[in-house]
């Protein structure tokens, strides 16, 4: 994984997360964007939650969302797979597009935008009548995969990529909601991966979990950017530091600042995201 | 004061030792092998059972259920899941006011809509009618335990991107399929002692139905026309038939509150 990084961060990096320092040569254009979003405003009923907002996310990358509370950062990752549409009398303007296709366009499913954008939940959500096998494959199998070799094969390497496959492989049977907390979560991680989703959307996934657990998490994260875009919504700035490569800093449904972690956090542009990150307010 | 309040409890639920005590007095001697294997005997020979009305009373059930449990399941579907708060305030209202109905309009209605066409009394009719008066009951209370499973649930299957009609089938109602079992059985429980809807429908048989098209028996419609009999043989049959007709709602009852013990989703 190379990352074009300007070079002026570089004598920063001992304090954020263990990122690899790319030459700094490399051009930022050559970035893949996953999400090009223009203009996304949002309102639930006559109630505005985002305005305006303008953002590439790019693709292969851990990118956090931090802000207050209600500052539409949850609303922001829900659009993302228009998870938004489940509350009703929700409408928003603006232009979504994911590897250049339109989400929102007129032949295009929600369910087909799920499939490709999966999410995990801020609290863990095991379907609690299925085992653990049965909540990794559940993705699969109402999509109508039903070759039983390709779902053990998928089920191993669900868990795997979500380093759960050790401590459940003989285990399988069991019910989901057996697990502990940070085993259901990485078990709710491996059920949306096993889907084969280009982006994981995660939505305060550590703030149910002890440090342990969520140490687990973050590592897990990081390794998902190998194959994987993430973006994460946390509360806590310390994680969006610890695992993620930008950080976008949402405030009052707008979108303040976006740029490298680093940036964000020691040398921000925005007199907002200073005070934010620095621990003056939120 | 207490111990007046406890009185009263003691005396709303006395009722129930009374019917037992009753039930078992007169009916337990009249109930033997014979009561359980046999049909009717006619008028002035001895013993006899109600083989025949155990069965009716249980394909009138299974009929009903056929027709009250996709119809109320689907509708309490329709209620949690789709209905906007408008149409359903309307929908509660109906199915509060048809579980109000008393039971003989049940039977008038069937009656010209099953009967009198066909110009014949059927099991088919006696299953319509039980099948009409489940449905209400059982809309109300899938609506009730759909409504208890967590939105989370709906959520994660929906990010899957599976369809909803899918989550709703294999996630939703089988997170609360015990709830859903447990209304179908308060419903059956609630109807298989009806004998006013089926006067008109069932009509009661003395003999084996060969067909659903023909007239068949039941319990309580067994229990009513030998009850009003003036023979003292079958008002013992008749104190027999209720005692088992009441220790099979107790069963319902029992599976009920086994299912429903410690029912929760979180």
């Amino acid at each position: 994984m190379s990352e074009p990084v300007p070079s002026s961060a570089t004598v920063l990096r001992t304090s954020v997360a263990s990122q690899p320092v790319a030459p700094a040569s490399l051009p930022a254009a050559a970035e893949e964007i996953a999400f090009d979003i223009q203009n996304l405003s949002l309102w639930y009923g006559t109630t505005q939650a985002l305005h305006d907002v303008s953002i590439r996310i790019p693709a292969k990358k851990v990118t956090a969302i931090i802000g207050p509370s209600g500052c539409g950062k949850s609303t922001f990752l829900r659009a993302l797979n228009r998870m938004h549409e489940l509350t009703p009398h929700t409408r928003h303007t603006g232009t979504l597009r994911l590897f250049g296709e339109d989400l929102y366009g007129p032949q295009v499913e929600a369910t087909y935008v799920r499939r490709r954008v999966g999410m995990v939940f801020q609290k863990s959500n095991p379907f609690p009548t299925l085992s653990i096998a049965e909540n990794v494959l559940v993705g699969l199998r109402l999509n109508g995969v039903s070759d039983k070799a390709l779902l053990r094969q998928r089920l191993e390497e669900a868990l795997t990529m979500a380093a759960l496959w050790d401590e459940v492989k003989d285990l399988l049977g069991r019910p989901g909601v057996s697990l502990s907390g940070g085993q259901q979560q990485r078990l709710c991680i491996a059920r949306a991966l096993a889907v084969q989703p280009e982006v994981l959307l995660m939505d305060e996934p550590c703030s149910a979990l002890d440090p342990l657990a969520t140490a687990k998490i973050e590592e897990l994260i990081h390794e998902l950017r190998e194959s994987y875009t993430v973006v994460i919504v946390t509360h806590n700035m310390q994680q969006a530091a610890r695992c993620s490569d930008r950080t976008a800093f949402f405030y009052l449904g707008k979108l303040v600042e976006f740029a490298d972690t680093r940036t964000i956090f020691m040398n921000p542009s925005h007199p907002q995201t200073e005070a934010y990150v620095s621990g003056r307010f939120g | 004061m207490a111990a007046l309040l406890c009185l009263c409890a003691l005396l709303a639920i006395a009722p129930l030792f009374l019917v037992t005590y009753f039930l078992i007095a007169e009916g337990a001697s009249a109930l033997d092998w014979h009561f359980f294997t046999q049909l009717p005997k006619p008028t002035g020979e001895a013993g006899g059972g109600m083989a025949n009305a155990i069965v009716g009373t249980f394909t009138l059930l299974a009929m009903a259920s056929g027709i009250g449990v996709p119809f109320g399941v689907m509708g309490g579907v329709y209620l949690a899941e789709y209905g906007g708060e408008r149409v359903n305030n309307w929908l509660r209202f109906a199915a509060d006011v048809l579980n109000g109905v008393p039971s003989i309009v049940w039977g008038m209605v069937v009656y010209l809509l099953l009967v009198v066409p066909f110009k014949t009394f059927s099991a088919y009719a006696g299953g319509v009618a039980l099948g009409l008066m489940m449905i209400p009951l059982v809309m109300r209370t899938t609506e009730e335990v759909l409504v208890l499973v967590p939105q989370s649930y709906r959520e994660a299957a929906l990010a899957l991107g599976i369809a909803r009609w899918k989550v709703i089938c294999v996630i939703v109602l089988k997170t609360a399929l015990k709830g859903i079992v447990t209304g179908v059985l308060i419903a059956l429980a609630r109807v298989a002692g009806e004998t006013a809807p089926l006067l008109f429908t069932a009509l009661g048989n003395n003999f084996w139905s060969h067909s659903l098209r023909e007239p068949i028996a039941a319990l309580p419609l067994q229990i009513f026309s030998y009850a009003i009999s003036p023979y003292d043989d079958w008002h013992r049959q008749a104190w027999a038939g209720a005692l088992v007709l009441m220790a099979m709602i107790l069963l319902l009852n029992l599976a009920v509150r086994f299912l429903s013990r410690g029912r929760k989703f979180d």
